[in-house]
């Protein structure tokens, strides 16, 4: 598809399934009708069918921005305690190109204590039990490399699939690749916590596809989305009602003009209002079970916000939202790493564990993709930035080698992926690329990455630039 | 299209010829659009410029025609016995490609049909239309003359003539009267002007108008945010810090200044591009520099410094292919271009005219501000000069200069320092060569700059007591004291030559750490020479471009005048005039228009006035259901479009419509009101919003501060380009997100209390005449008999609803004014909402 079949698609966009279908007052679609002007129905958010029989309908992407530290949480490194202190051996970081710290910097080995857990006997650290708990149906990938190794680069690879700006983003590819299952809730929605990202608004930037697919933030304080409540004053009814009045001229000209651009507008007011009449009951947690809040930690400190937003992403999809972006800021440990690093666990851990239990039991973790990620992982040398506070000790970025896992719909759970050397300084086995892991999340949502693609500039450019390989090890 | 033309044909004509091989494609090929994808798809891994296997080259003309080792592949119109076709097809035991698919039959076909055409190679791209020199066609003569009011419309008639289709009437005054108004100035007429206008019944009354918009200060508002798309303008660098770029609106000042005077569109490339190197030049022309100081700065801990002035550089030169070349030089970054006749060589050619620039801010003074400053500057020195030495800050600034040089020139021995360090490289312009240059020798500007750093950063290199010691607040306070005493003087950024100019290569794989060749400053071969002389390269790149001889500035330049006022450009990929880009829909149109434009002096106005007083311009935007088959996409013009307005004026439309709308031109952006929890999620939440006050509330949309990593939210929920590239034209969606915007944006929502009172004060009598007045302020018409009837019950139903309840009166309309009843003002805000949410309300009809 190209932007000028997409704005001829535009004009007649929803028209016809929501607005002559939906509503009734005066029916423009018998209008149009005795024109002959019945066009196909087609709507840029439509759902379509993926390119293969899908394990997966909908995406979870849990972004933990700033880089977490594998070595302090999923890829267990005994050996470095022998090399605490000392520079690593010359030959393994030949030519190392680091943000902040030199390559002869010294080891600081992890304080944290690994426990294999399940069945598959996946090791994960002391300060993320809950999330160990899961282990059986987690893919864990030890593997993971990229090409940046500063925050908003690493993003642009991680979501854009290349460190250029202007992209389009992860969950505007997917948006576009299947249309949205909701009639009442926008099909890609971006919720965060802690503090802002690197990445910002270009991590769910539409990029060059029509902004119709980037993702809406869902804010954690005031209207849920920008400008939902109306305004001081104006009611439910009233709202209505100015909106019936606002139809009927909008029809008016339509008759007028013939425009249909009109149509298209009128069927975008009313997804409005029924976003504004839907998205309380979204957000009414009072017919969640007690237990069900607790197990999220909804209710407390400090996990309120992080659990807040994972229930809501698991009754967004519940409500077809394809993609939820839930974000959490930073993981960015230069320094003070054991204490920064606790802090992040204490609010992540549980919830965390809690949205895929939560799933599972519901049934839907089979047709829901989860990806727990950084943009890159953490050096297993030392970066000091107070020589006179030793608990100052933090690591520095590292894109060479770091983990994540995914959980859900195609993926095989209690597998572990990869391996890294026994400092965790570069890869051994099955090195899997970011562009890697967006091919395979694609497969599992039914489709391949080299035809996902849009035409810009005189190109099709897709997620996975020119690169990616699906990682069948990783899929059930 | 012919790609699709061959393949069918190939396909259909089934596979069995005497020799088994399918048949040659019928038609005539296009190497650039049917051969070479394919043989970059499955030859050149082998056969290209990295590896040559059994010696064959498929690369060049010469090597096709030359063979491998194996002999002649390729016999030049004789496809049947071109060993190559017999590999491809099948024929022989060994298959070409050896892995993959086969080549369907369709492809083979291309192959048989290139070769029997006698294997074109490249030639073509000397031959694409956009490369020839513009060439002034004549204008057609049309049938229909009496519709023709200049040359422009003579070409439309003639090609809806031979497609039998009839022109659309010419839209009724009001509409014309807002369209125009809205397209030359961005603003919709006022009442006055509407009766003025109605008043006038000369029959050039439209011209009248026209040249009336065209002569307005906001004429220059309307054009320069145009411009600004192209000129990837933000107030922030982008990226993760997003520092603010307090003097950005300098150059935007510049750019409104230059299309209120109209300077001539090649003087207007000129300045921008190389205005430091003009003999002669103004400080005007300094500024006008700015157009390239809004590439993204990456202040990121721990990045490289120089990787992101080379992505700058780089930049600035694809943002010269998009913006006067329309083509996507871009491309060429990695590898040569796969389309366009853009080798990866050219592209840092370009680059290099770039390269050797260096960022710096200068004094640009507002007409005004210099004398006061200049007089109350040698008191402030003197002042600061105590303050300085009675806390002894030059010492410790001298001192952790010191240090600075220490982890520069040799790092890895203090930790603390070498942060220090990286963090400085970030936050000073071309920090290092200030900091190694004699503080004597450096510019106020760097002098100043490096305190201010030294001052704001002490803690990132000494411990927090050392900067206790030397009491640094206490200095920044009494310093801030003494600054905010001194009358305010603008600066600009710009670019100027550096006077130590690094060399250009060739980025290997577009990696900026991995260099090829050296490279000097050079345009693509594809295109005229570059005239040698004895002027700086970058001037002379900047008069190449706007020669007569360049076939693509004038074309590109006049196609996106064409696009803001019909909607769509003649070429409808309007930053792509190469062999991948769209074709135009009236090149001869086209090619007159750009002649035009270089014969008027290169006037934006009068092309512009050329262009809305076209008939084609004034035709109703009705859509024409019989043509909807034929034209769905109104390529044809034989009606105007109904077009979304922009973000900006939708915001300038409504304050106006509110009686809001701050007139004043100019100036440094402004902070509107925006929902909590918007700049809240800028990196670590650095960025604060502090709303704008009195007046400043109300200014233009294309004053609204950009802010790259959280703009503004109403901006980017209408479309607004996101600044990080070059933007040749804005999308135009309807989103739900958009009608949450209207409806409920308390600035949106001000504006129909604003609305309602204008309503209530200005208009009397009964509801009709009311309405009416409400319709000519928003919409620029009276309401028919039909809406006003709907209205009507709405404004009942309202006013009955709202009955005795006062909480809600006030909250609709909390102003207490003497004379003015309140429930039927809150009720004149509910209808003001839905004038004011009208698709027509925000189209350009």
């Amino acid at each position: 598809m190209d932007i000028d079949q997409f704005r001829r698609i535009q004009s007649r966009r929803r028209f016809f399934r929501d607005c002559a279908g939906g509503i009734g007052t005066i029916a423009l679609s018998q209008l149009l009708a005795k024109e002959g002007r019945a066009a196909a129905p087609v709507n840029p958010l439509a759902p379509k069918p993926p390119h293969f029989p899908a394990k997966a309908k909908n995406v979870i992407f849990l972004f933990m921005e700033g880089g977490p530290s594998q070595l302090d949480l999923f890829d267990p490194k005994p050996e470095l305690e022998k090399w605490h202190g000392k520079p690593l051996p010359p030959e393994m970081t030949k030519g190392l190109r680091l943000a902040f710290t030199k390559p002869n910097a010294a080891v600081l080995a992890s304080p944290r204590k690994f426990t294999p857990y399940g069945q598959s006997g996946i090791e994960f650290s002391d300060y993320i039990p809950h999330i160990g708990s899961c282990a059986d149906d987690l893919c864990m990938v030890r593997s993971m490399f990229t090409d940046a190794f500063n925050h908003h680069p690493g993003q642009l690879m991680l979501f854009g699939g290349s460190i250029q700006v202007g992209r389009p983003t992860m969950g505007a590819w997917v948006l576009y690749g299947l249309g949205s299952e909701s009639q009442n809730l926008p099909g890609f929605v971006v919720l965060s916590s802690g503090v802002g990202t690197s990445g910002g608004e270009s991590n769910w930037s539409s990029g060059f596809l029509p902004s119709t697919y980037s993702g809406v933030v869902f804010r954690s304080s005031g209207d849920p989305v920008l400008y939902l409540s109306n305004p001081p004053g104006v009611t439910r009814d009233m709202q209505r009602a100015g909106l019936d009045a606002l139809k009927d001229l909008n029809q008016e000209h339509y008759a007028e003009t013939g425009d249909m651009e009109i149509a298209s507008r009128i069927a975008s007011y009313e997804l409005a209002f029924r976003m504004q009449m839907h998205a309380p009951e979204l957000l009414d947690f009072s017919r969640e079970s007690p237990e069900t809040l607790a197990m999220y930690g909804v209710n407390e400190e400090p996990t309120k916000q992080f659990a807040t937003n994972c229930l809501l992403a698991r009754r967004m999809v519940e409500r077809g939202v394809r993609f939820v972006m839930l974000t959490h800021a930073s993981w960015d440990d230069h320094t003070d790493l054991n204490r920064k690093l606790k802090k992040n666990c204490d609010i992540a851990d549980r919830p965390t564990a809690a949205l895929i239990k939560d799933l599972k039991q519901r049934g839907l973790l089979d047709e829901t993709l989860v990806v727990w990620a950084g943009e890159f992982g953490r050096t297993p040398m030392v970066e000091i930035r107070n020589p006179r506070d030793a608990n100052n000790a933090g690591r520095d970025h590292h894109p060479l080698a770091f983990s994540l896992f995914l959980a859900g719909g195609g993926i095989k759970g209690g597998t572990v992926i990869g391996r890294t050397d026994e400092l965790c300084m570069n890869i051994v086995e099955d090195k899997v690329h970011v562009h890697d892991l967006q091919a395979t999340m694609l497969h599992c949502l039914g489709l391949e990455h080299t035809r996902l693609t849009y035409r810009h500039l005189g190109r099709d450019f897709r997620l996975t630039d020119v690169a990616g390989n699906v990682v069948a090890k990783m899929l059930a | 299209m012919l790609r699709e033309g061959l393949l069918c044909c190939a396909l259909f004509a089934g596979l069995a010829t005497a020799q088994g091989l399918p048949p040659a494609a019928k038609g005539k090929i296009d190497f650039a659009r049917d051969v070479e994808p394919l043989l970059a798809r499955r030859c050149f891994m082998c056969h290209g410029a990295q590896q040559q296997m059994s010696g064959l080259r498929l690369d060049s003309r010469e090597g096709v025609l030359a063979g491998g080792k194996s002999g002649i592949d390729v016999k030049a119109g004789d496809s049947a016995n071109s060993r190559l076709i017999h590999l491809v097809s099948g024929a022989e035991k060994k298959v070409m490609p050896p892995m993959g698919a086969h080549l369907t039959a369709a492809e083979v076909g291309i192959l048989r049909a290139w070769i029997d055409q006698g294997v074109p190679y490249s030639a073509h791209t000397a031959t694409h239309w956009s490369f020839q020199k513009v060439r002034r066609p004549a204008v057609p003569a049309v049938k229909n003359a009496a519709w023709v009011r200049n040359p422009i419309d003579a070409f439309i008639a003639d090609r809806l003539e031979k497609e039998n289709i009839a022109p659309s009437p010419e839209a009724g005054k009001l509409t014309l009267l807002r369209r125009v108004s809205l397209d030359l100035t961005g603003l919709p007429p006022t009442p006055e002007e509407i009766r003025d206008f109605l008043a006038d019944t000369r029959p050039d009354a439209y011209e009248r108008a026209v040249d009336r918009l065209l002569a307005s200060p906001h004429y220059g508002e309307k054009w320069a945010r145009w411009w600004l798309d192209l000129a990837r303008y933000a107030d922030s660098d982008g990226y993760e810090k997003d520092r603010a770029r307090p003097w950005a609106w300098r150059y935007r000042q510049w750019v409104i200044e230059a299309f209120n005077r109209d300077l001539p569109f090649d003087q207007f490339t000129i300045q921008q591009l190389a205005g430091d190197l003009l003999p002669n030049r103004d400080p005007d022309m300094l500024v006008a520099t700015g157009f390239n100081r809004n590439t993204l700065t990456n202040r990121e801990g721990g990045t490289d410094p120089e990787q992101f002035r080379d992505e700058q550089v780089l930049d600035r030169a694809a943002t010269l292919g998009t913006v006067w070349l329309g083509l996507t030089v871009g491309c060429a970054q990695c590898h040569n271009h796969k389309y366009d006749p853009i080798l990866q060589k050219e592209f840092y050619q370009i680059a290099a005219f770039f390269n050797t620039q260096e960022e710096v801010n200068v004094m640009a003074p507002m007409p005004g501000e210099l004398g006061p400053y200049l007089a109350a500057r040698p008191e402030f020195e003197r002042k600061r000069k105590e303050l300085f030495d009675e806390y002894k800050v030059y010492d410790a600034e001298a001192d952790w200069e010191a240090k600075l040089k220490e982890a520069a020139t040799n790092p890895g021995h203090h930790d603390d320092w070498d942060f220090a360090y990286g963090e400085f490289t970030h936050n000073v312009d071309s920090a290092k060569k200030v900091l190694f240059r004699d503080p004597a020798q450096r510019s106020e500007v760097q002098r100043d700059q490096m305190m201010d750093y030294f001052l704001s950063a002490c803690g990132n290199l000494y411990p927090k007591e050392h900067c206790e010691e030397v009491r640094v607040r206490e200095v920044r306070t009494k310093l801030n004291e003494l600054e905010a005493r001194l009358p305010a003087v603008s600066y600009a950024p710009v670019l100027v030559e550096s006077d130590t100019p690094p060399k250009t290569y060739v980025h290997i794989k577009g990696d900026w750490r991995d260099r090829g060749d050296e490279v000097q400053p050079g345009t693509p071969t594809v295109l005229p020479p570059l005239p040698a002389g004895p002027e700086p390269p970058r001037l002379r790149l900047a008069r190449w471009l706007v020669s007569p001889e360049n076939p693509l500035t004038a074309r590109v330049a006049v196609n996106r005048l064409w696009q803001e006022v019909f909607g769509r450009g003649i070429v409808f990929t309007s930053g792509d005039f190469g062999t991948q880009g769209d074709r135009p829909t009236h090149p001869e149109l086209l090619d007159w228009l750009a002649s035009e434009y270089m014969q008027r002096g290169w006037s934006t106005k009068q092309m512009l006035r050329l262009m809305v007083t076209s008939a084609t311009y004034r035709q109703s935007s009705h859509a024409r259901p019989e043509l909807e088959g034929k034209d769905p996409s109104n390529t044809l013009l034989a009606r105007q479009s109904r077009l979304r307005l922009p973000a900006e004026l939708i915001r300038d439309e409504t304050l106006s419509a509110a009686g809001l709308l701050d007139l004043r031109v100019g100036g440094r952006s402004v902070r509107p009101p925006q929902p909590k929890g918007v700049a809240e999620l800028s990196y670590g939440g650095s960025v604060k919003w502090v709303e704008s006050t009195g007046a400043d509330r109300y200014r233009r949309g294309m004053y609204i501060l950009f802010q790259r990593t959280v703009p503004y939210p109403q901006l980017m929920n209408f479309d607004a380009p996101n600044s990080n590239l070059s933007c040749t034209r804005r999308e135009r969606t309807d989103t739900p997100l958009q009608a949450l915007n209207l409806l409920n944006d308390p600035v949106f929502f001000e504006a129909a209390q604003g609305l309602a009172l204008r309503v209530m004060r200005e208009s009397a009598g009964g509801f009709r005449n009311r309405l009416d007045y409400a319709f000519q302020v928003a919409l620029g018409r009276p309401a028919s008999d039909k809406e006003a009837a709907r209205l009507g019950q709405y404004y009942d139903d309202t006013v009955r609803q709202l009955g005795s309840d006062d909480a809600t009166v006030a909250a609709l309309f909390p102003n207490k004014l003497e004379g003015v009843p309140e429930r039927e003002a809150a009720a004149w805000v509910e209808v003001s909402r839905v004038l004011l949410n009208l698709d027509e309300f925000i189209t350009r009809e």
